[in-house]
C-alpha cells in the first residue's frame, strides 16, 4: 500500500518532469555543477593536505631540525677580498646539546657534502651524510640489507658507508653492492649496508626542503651515501669557496644540521625554545634555524581549515544558486497546475499529500543532479591528477555529503513551493484556468 | 435518516467593504437515494451551495449535518476524508487530470483512501466499463470527447463508492446527444439507490427529479415536488 503510493507519487513526479524536459535539465543544471564543484574541490583540497601532511610527518613528529643557515650579510666584510668565514653549527654545539640538555633523545649531527661516487665506470652525484649510527632513530630510512654505521666505525674512522638502495642500483648496476668499494674524492669505502627511504609516494611538492632525513633529491644528486662523522672530518675538507659580486669568499660551516629528537611530542616546543636559548648564548650570529615539523603539520592543518572554508564556500553559494533556482521552478509549476491541486483536493488529497506530491518531484529533481554531480565529479578530479599532476582524493564522506546535501537542498527549496500548493483554496484552485 | 440536514445556512464574501451575501438562511434536509435538482440563475448560489454540501467549503454560519454528523466544525484533513470516502464530485468542466490516463484518473480518489494498487486497479476497470469506456483505459483525456470526458469524471466520483454524488452543470458543456447519455448514467445511478444533487439549467433534466430547489439572490425562492 505503501509502495504504491511511493511508486504513483513517483511516477506521476517523472512524467511531469518528463514533460517539461529542458527545463527540467536546465534546472537540474544547477544542483549538478554545486555538487560537482563540491566533490571535486573537496578531493582537490584533501589531496594536496594528505601530500603536505605526508611530507611533514615524514620528518618526524617528536624531531627538532637546526639547520645551519647562511648569517645576514655584514656591510664592513665587503672591503676583505678574501676571509674565511665561520659560521653554523659546530660539533661543540652537538655536545652541548647533548650534554647539557635534559629529556633529549637524541641529538645526531649531519654533515652534508656533494660529492661523486664512482664504481667501475659508472660515476653518479650523490650527497654524502657524515652522521653517527643513531641517525636511524630520527630518520624513516629502513635497513634493506647489511648494517647500519656502527659505533666502532665510528671510533676507528673506519672507511665503511652505508647507500641508498637507489645509489646502489645506478652505481653496481647488477653486482651486489655489499663487500664492494665505492671510490669517492680519491677515496674508496667498503658498503657495509643498504637502506631504503621509507618514504611512500613521489614527493613533487613545495615541502621538499632538503633536509637528508626527507630526500635529497635535488640537482641530479641520485640519493645518499652515509659514512660516519668522523671520518667524514678527517677526509673532508669543512671550508667551501664561492664567488659573489666578483669577490671570492671562503666558507666554513662544520655541520649542516643537528636533528634533536625528544620523547614525546608535547616536548617539541619547549624543547625548541630551551634549544635556542643555548645556541643564542653560544652563537653571537643568528646563523641557524630550527624547524620543527610538529609545528608545520599543525600550520599545515590550519592552512587545511582554511582552504576548506574558502572551497567549501564557493560550493555552497553555487548550491544556493541551484537551489533557488529550483524554487524559482517549482514554484512555476506549482501555479501551472493549481487546477490539479484543486481537483486533487476535491477528490479526498489532504494537505500533506499534496506537499508530498510536490516535495517529491523536487527531491527527485536534486537527487537526479545529485547523482549527476557526484559522476561528474569523481571524474574531474581523476583528469586534474592526470593534467594537472595533483594528488587528488575523493572520499567517501564526500560523496555522502555530496548527496545529503542535494536532499537537503530538495527539501529546502522545495518545502515553500509545497507548501504554497497545499494552503492554496481547493475551490479557488478549481476555477483557475 | 437525512443525509443532508442544513439549518440557517449562510455563505458570505467579503469584497472590500462591501459583503456579498452568496447563500443566505437555507435550511434543507435530503434523503436518502433522493433525485435532487438545483435551478436557479446564474449567480443565485448554486455552485456555493454545492460546494458547501461537498465540504469543499465552510460556512459563514448555519450548522451542516452530514448523516448525522456535524461537519462545520470539522478541520481540514476530516473535510477531506469525507470528500475522499462519502462524496463524489461531477464538474462542468470535467476536471479530469491531463498527464493521467482514464484508469489513473478513476482510480485517484482510491490512491487518496491508500487502497492496494491491485484492489484499485480492479475496480477502476470495472467502473470504466460500467461507464462503457472498458475499451479505453490507456487513453489520455485529450484523446476522448466531452462526453467520454465526462463518463470518466462519473466512474471517477464512484470510485470510493459515496453515500452523494453532486454534480455542478454536468452536461453544460456536452451536445445535446452526449448530455443524454450521462444523464441516462446519472439515472441508473438514482436507480441503484445513490443521492444525486444536481444543478442544472435544463428543464428537461429537472423534469426527471424528485425534487427540485430554485434558488434566487441565495434564497431558497421555491420548491417543486414531482410526484414520481
Ligand atoms: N470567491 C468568491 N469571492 C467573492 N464572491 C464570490 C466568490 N464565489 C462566489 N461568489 C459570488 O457568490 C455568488 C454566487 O456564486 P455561485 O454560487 O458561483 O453562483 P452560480 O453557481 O449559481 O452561478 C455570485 O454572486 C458570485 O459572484
Ligand atoms: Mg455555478
Amino acid at each position: 500500500m505503501l509502495l504504491f503510493r511511493l511508486k504513483r507519487t513517483l511516477k506521476l513526479g517523472i512524467k511531469s518532469l518528463w514533460m517539461h524536459r529542458l527545463r527540467s535539465t536546465l534546472t537540474t543544471l544547477g544542483i549538478i555543477f554545486g555538487v560537482c564543484s563540491v566533490i571535486a574541490m573537496l578531493a582537490i583540497g584533501e589531496g594536496a593536505s594528505r601530500e603536505a601532511q605526508e611530507s611533514i610527518a615524514r620528518l618526524g613528529s617528536t624531531n627538532l631540525i637546526i639547520e645551519t643557515v647562511r648569517p645576514p650579510e655584514e656591510q664592513t666584510d665587503t672591503g676583505n677580498v678574501e676571509t674565511v668565514k665561520s659560521y653554523g653549527l659546530t660539533y661543540a654545539d652537538a655536545e652541548s646539546i647533548r650534554n647539557t640538555i635534559p629529556n633529549v633523545d637524541v641529538a645526531v649531527p649531519i654533515r652534508e657534502i656533494d660529492q661523486e661516487a664512482r664504481y667501475l665506470n659508472r660515476k653518479v652525484a650523490i650527497k654524502i651524510v657524515g652522521t653517527i649510527p643513531w641517525y636511524t632513530e630520527i630518520s624513516p630510512i629502513r635497513l634493506m640489507r647489511g648494517r647500519f654505521l656502527s659505533s666502532t666505525d665510528l671510533h676507528h674512522q673506519l672507511a665503511v658507508c652505508v647507500i641508498d638502495d637507489q645509489v646502489g642500483r645506478k652505481l653496481f648496476a647488477f653486482d651486489d653492492p655489499l663487500g664492494l668499494d665505492v671510490k669517492i674524492y680519491g677515496g674508496y669505502y667498503r658498503v657495509v649496508g643498504i637502506v631504503t627511504r621509507a618514504a611512500t609516494g613521489k614527493t613533487t611538492d613545495g615541502f621538499d626542503r632538503g633536509p637528508a632525513v626527507v630526500s635529497g633529491d635535488s640537482g641530479g644528486v641520485v640519493g645518499n651515501i652515509y659514512i660516519p662523522l668522523t671520518t667524514a672530518k678527517s677526509r673532508f675538507t669543512e671550508l667551501t669557496a664561492s664567488f659573489s659580486g666578483g669577490s671570492q669568499s671562503v666558507e666554513r660551516v662544520e655541520l649542516q644540521k643537528i636533528i634533536v629528537k625528544v620523547t614525546s611530542n608535547r616536548q617539541v616546543l619547549q624543547m625548541r625554545d630551551i634549544i635556542d636559548t643555548l645556541l643564542n648564548h653560544i652563537h653571537d650570529k643568528q646563523d641557524y634555524q630550527i624547524v620543527v615539523p610538529l609545528e608545520l603539520l599543525r600550520a599545515a592543518a590550519r592552512t587545511r581549515r582554511i582552504f576548506s572554508i574558502v572551497l567549501g564556500s564557493i560550493a555552497a553559494i553555487s548550491l544556493l544558486v541551484g537551489g533557488i533556482g529550483i524554487m524559482n521552478i517549482m514554484l512555476a509549476t506549482v501555479s501551472e497546475r493549481t487546477r490539479e491541486i484543486g481537483i486533487r483536493r476535491a477528490l479526498g488529497a489532504r494537505k500533506r499529500d499534496i506537499i508530498v506530491q510536490f516535495l517529491s518531484e523536487t527531491l527527485l529533481l536534486t537527487l537526479l543532479g545529485g547523482v549527476l554531480g557526484i559522476i561528474l565529479g569523481s571524474i574531474i578530479p581523476s583528469l586534474v591528477t592526470h593534467f594537472g599532476h595533483m594528488p587528488t582524493i575523493i572520499t567517501g564522506g564526500s560523496l555522502v555529503l555530496a548527496f545529503g546535501v542535494s536532499a537537503a537542498i530538495g527539501i529546502t527549496f522545495g518545502l515553500y513551493p509545497a507548501c504554497r500548493a497545499a494552503n492554496m483554496d481547493p475551490i479557488e484552485s478549481l476555477r483557475h484556468e | 435518516m437525512a443525509v443532508v440536514h442544513i439549518e440557517k445556512l449562510c455563505k458570505t464574501y467579503q469584497l472590500g467593504l462591501v459583503q456579498l451575501s452568496a447563500l443566505c438562511d437555507v435550511d434543507l434536509e435530503i434523503e436518502q437515494g433522493r433525485y435532487i435538482a438545483v435551478m436557479g440563475p446564474s449567480g443565485s448560489g448554486k455552485s456555493t451551495l454545492l460546494n458547501l454540501l461537498g465540504c469543499l467549503d465552510r460556512p459563514t454560519s448555519g450548522r451542516y449535518r452530514l448523516s448525522g454528523e456535524d461537519v462545520s466544525t470539522l478541520d481540514d484533513d476530516q473535510l477531506s476524508l469525507i470528500r475522499g470516502k462519502r462524496i463524489g464530485f461531477i464538474f462542468q468542466s470535467y476536471n479530469l487530470i491531463g498527464q493521467l490516463n482514464v484508469i489513473e484518473n478513476i482510480e485517484l480518489p482510491m490512491f487518496y483512501q491508500g487502497f492496494s494498487e491491485q484492489a484499485s486497479a480492479r475496480r477502476a476497470g470495472e467502473l470504466a466499463t460500467m461507464v462503457g469506456l472498458g475499451d479505453r483505459l490507456k487513453h489520455k483525456p485529450s484523446e476522448l470527447s466531452g462526453g467520454q470526458q465526462q463518463r470518466v469524471a462519473i466512474a471517477r466520483a464512484l470510485a470510493n463508492d459515496p453515500v452523494m454524488i453532486l454534480a455542478d452543470e454536468p452536461t453544460g458543456n456536452l451536445d445535446s446527444a452526449s448530455g443524454a447519455e450521462i444523464l441516462s448514467v446519472l439515472n441508473a445511478l438514482h436507480q441503484q439507490g445513490k443521492t444525486l444533487i444536481i444543478v442544472t439549467h435544463d428543464t428537461e433534466i429537472a423534469a426527471r427529479a424528485q425534487r427540485i430547489i430554485h434558488l434566487l439572490d441565495g434564497r431558497v425562492e421555491r420548491e417543486i415536488h414531482n410526484g414520481a
